[in-house]
């Protein structure tokens, strides 16, 4: 498994010898959209030429995604100056305004933002008069899904930009059993100078944390437990009362199970230093460990079936059984009649 | 995966795997005289799997992955593996290649400098570049140059020429029939047969050489020529670029100086026989 090598590249990139199958962790590194990270990680080490070319190119490509990101929420931020709502950057693009340990080469997909809940349709407003389109027709029946039970509205895309910005309310779909505290969320959130604010530190944790465990299928997991693992370094280094605050703030958002078990993962495939308290063993762990290294030298996805039970999992954690039920007869019924 | 094959390419290292023998087969005996990558690694991985797990066996599908892939790529037949792993390999440098800047292009050289051929899928650049390779000129590439945005060379990238329709008669009525792969009927493009370029473009292929022509040829109507503008030249040429946009400052400065540096013109042209002489005399004007 190139999962378990591109994990020791990260953890310890002066471990890696001569030997080392560098084609197989580039490809493990470019599928978990880790190359980036990986090159800035590796920078300095000694590596075969062609590799060090490869390293160099995904560095150059971290630095064009910073200024994407930044772009964008500067664009975002413009667009939305007037209305005086609160604008909290999310993920990546958050790291980079930040200029947290976590944004070292790392790529940014689309813009995140969280607004409160009451102000959602100002902003889509504001961000449609500013040139975003909706990627779904309004009113359909996905739009009227994000509206009634997700997290966010429906992704909406900048017509001559080409990127997406996801504008949510609260970090966990409305479905799902867990209920974040979304208004401590913004009330706690610090301002940048740009005016743009960021999740107070622990937050940002409890979010990465909610996001890796208590929603998604663990596609993509690696680089966001990587997010954490830097994180976490950074936050512990900078206030000694960090874990405790941590703490507080993941039974506030109702999700301690998730955020310790992110910390677990952390501190098992990343090293991640933790206090003693937060490494209690737990044996679904091996399942969690064994899915997000289920990637192999050609950088194929592996264990499909340990894949699938993840799959399963993210929409039983996002949805009761009867309203799952449903949702899958409406896409069904929807994939057959065209139109 | 079950097959594997490593092929240079100009600067560029493929590894290419596969779940079936059968188009690495083909691809192996197409890129015979290629040499292996000298480090063993790769710059780029192809991966060709059945787009199901049945679909290995059952009516055999052939999804192109790999390092970069388009999310709604369509799948081909098992018959036409060998052109999925082209367009696998192109597909790696469209989305992956950031160390040239990518121009849409095809290139020959002579006398150590190079004519850029750029147009649109059937402008015929292809085909003229193939037709100048067999004609006195070294084949450096016939889809990418590979332009080196510190010194301002293009690097040559000869992969085997894809050639479509029509162009596959011109080419066979010039070259031997071991250059050819397997006619490939009713592809997404229609008949393809991909033709090895000769042991002359094989043998540079770590040789750039400074640009010196930029033609924008476009076959059908009849003989015309007319100068292009620098504005529009550098519009033209940003649209035939994949990754213009993602280079930043370094493209712009590197496609700046190629469009202040290199004389343009749009030939349109009836047939190849035409347009080998227009060439032939637009360079013989440029050389004197």
């Amino acid at each position: 498994m190139n999962g378990g090598l591109l994990v020791r590249a990260l953890r310890d990139p002066a471990s890696l010898g001569p030997d080392t199958d560098w084609s197989g962790l580039v490809s493990a590194a470019r599928a978990e959209q880790l190359a980036g990270t990986l090159a800035m990680r590796m920078a300095g080490c000694d590596v075969p030429p062609r590799v060090a070319a490869i390293f160099a190119s995904a560095r150059r490509d971290a630095a064009y995604a910073r200024t994407q990101a930044l772009w964008e929420a500067e664009m975002a931020r413009r667009a939305l100056a007037d209305l005086d709502v609160p604008v909290v950057l999310l993920k990546g693009t958050a790291f980079y305004a930040a200029d947290l340990d976590a944004c070292a080469g790392r790529s940014v997909g689309d813009l995140d933002i969280l607004v409160p809940r009451a102000d959602i349709e100002r902003v889509e407003q504001a961000l449609l008069a500013a040139g975003w389109e909706r990627l779904k027709p309004a009113d359909g029946y996905d739009d009227q899904y994000y509206r009634q039970w997700m997290h966010e509205i429906a992704p909406l895309i900048h017509r001559t930009r080409d990127r997406m910005i996801d504008v949510h309310h609260t970090i966990l779909p409305l479905t799902a059993r867990p209920t974040p505290d979304a208004e401590s969320l913004i009330a706690d959130s610090v301002e940048l100078e740009s005016g743009l604010r960021i999740l107070a530190p622990a937050d940002i944790i409890v979010h990465a944390a909610a996001h890796l465990i208590a929603d998604g299928d663990l596609a993509g997991g690696l680089r966001n437990l990587w997010d954490i693992d830097r994180l976490l370094r950074q936050f512990a280094a900078a206030d000694p009362a960090f874990w405790t605050t941590l703490e507080e703030r993941a039974v506030r958002h109702q999700l301690r199970g998730a955020v310790r078990r992110a910390v677990r993962l952390s501190h098992q495939l990343y090293a991640t230093p933790v206090p003693d308290g937060w490494r209690a063993w737990r044996p679904a762990d091996a399942l969690f460990r064994a899915r997000l290294l289920a990637r192999n030298a050609w950088g194929q996805e592996r264990r499909k079936l340990l894949r699938f039970a993840f799959y399963v999992r993210s929409h039983w954690l996002r949805m009761p059984p009867l309203m799952l039920a449903r949702h899958l007869w409406t896409k069904a019924r929807r994939g057959r009649q065209p139109g | 995966m079950r097959h594997r094959l490593d092929i240079q390419i100009g600067p560029v290292a493929f590894r290419i795997g596969s779940a079936w023998k059968a188009p690495l087969d083909a691809l192996g005996r197409l890129y015979a005289a290629y040499p292996k990558p000298a480090d063993g690694l790769a710059d780029f991985t192809v991966r060709l799997e059945p787009e199901k797990p049945w679909r290995r066996w059952l009516r055999p599908s052939v999804a192109i992955k790999g390092d970069y892939i388009l999310p709604d790529a369509a799948p081909l037949a098992l018959a036409h593996g060998l052109l999925a792993a082209e367009m696998g390999m192109n597909l790696q440098m469209a989305l992956g290649q950031k160390n040239y800047l990518l121009l849409h292009a095809a290139t020959v050289e002579k006398d150590g400098r190079v004519l850029i051929m750029t147009g649109e899928s059937g402008a015929g650049k292809s085909t003229l570049a193939a037709l100048l390779g067999e004609r006195g000129w070294r084949l450096m590439g016939d889809e990418f140059g590979l332009l080196d945005m510190d010194t301002g060379a293009l690097m040559p990238f000869p992969r085997a020429v894809s050639l479509k329709n029509g162009a596959i008669r011109v080419m066979e009525a010039e070259v031997g029939a071991d250059r050819f792969g397997p006619r490939l009927e009713d592809t997404p493009k229609g008949a393809i047969r991909h033709m090895r370029p000769n042991d002359r473009a094989i043998a540079g292929m770590g040789q750039g050489g400074m640009p010196s022509l930029l033609l924008f040829p476009r076959f059908g109507p009849a003989e015309a020529v007319r100068g292009v503008g620098k504005a529009e030249i550098f519009m033209r040429l940003t649209q035939a670029s994949t990754n213009y946009v993602s280079l930043g400052r370094r493209g712009f400065d590197a496609l700046a100086r190629l469009v202040e540096t290199v004389p343009a013109l749009a030939i349109d042209y009836p047939d190849t026989d035409t347009a080998v002489g227009l060439v032939e005399a637009f360079w013989r004007e440029r050389a004197a």
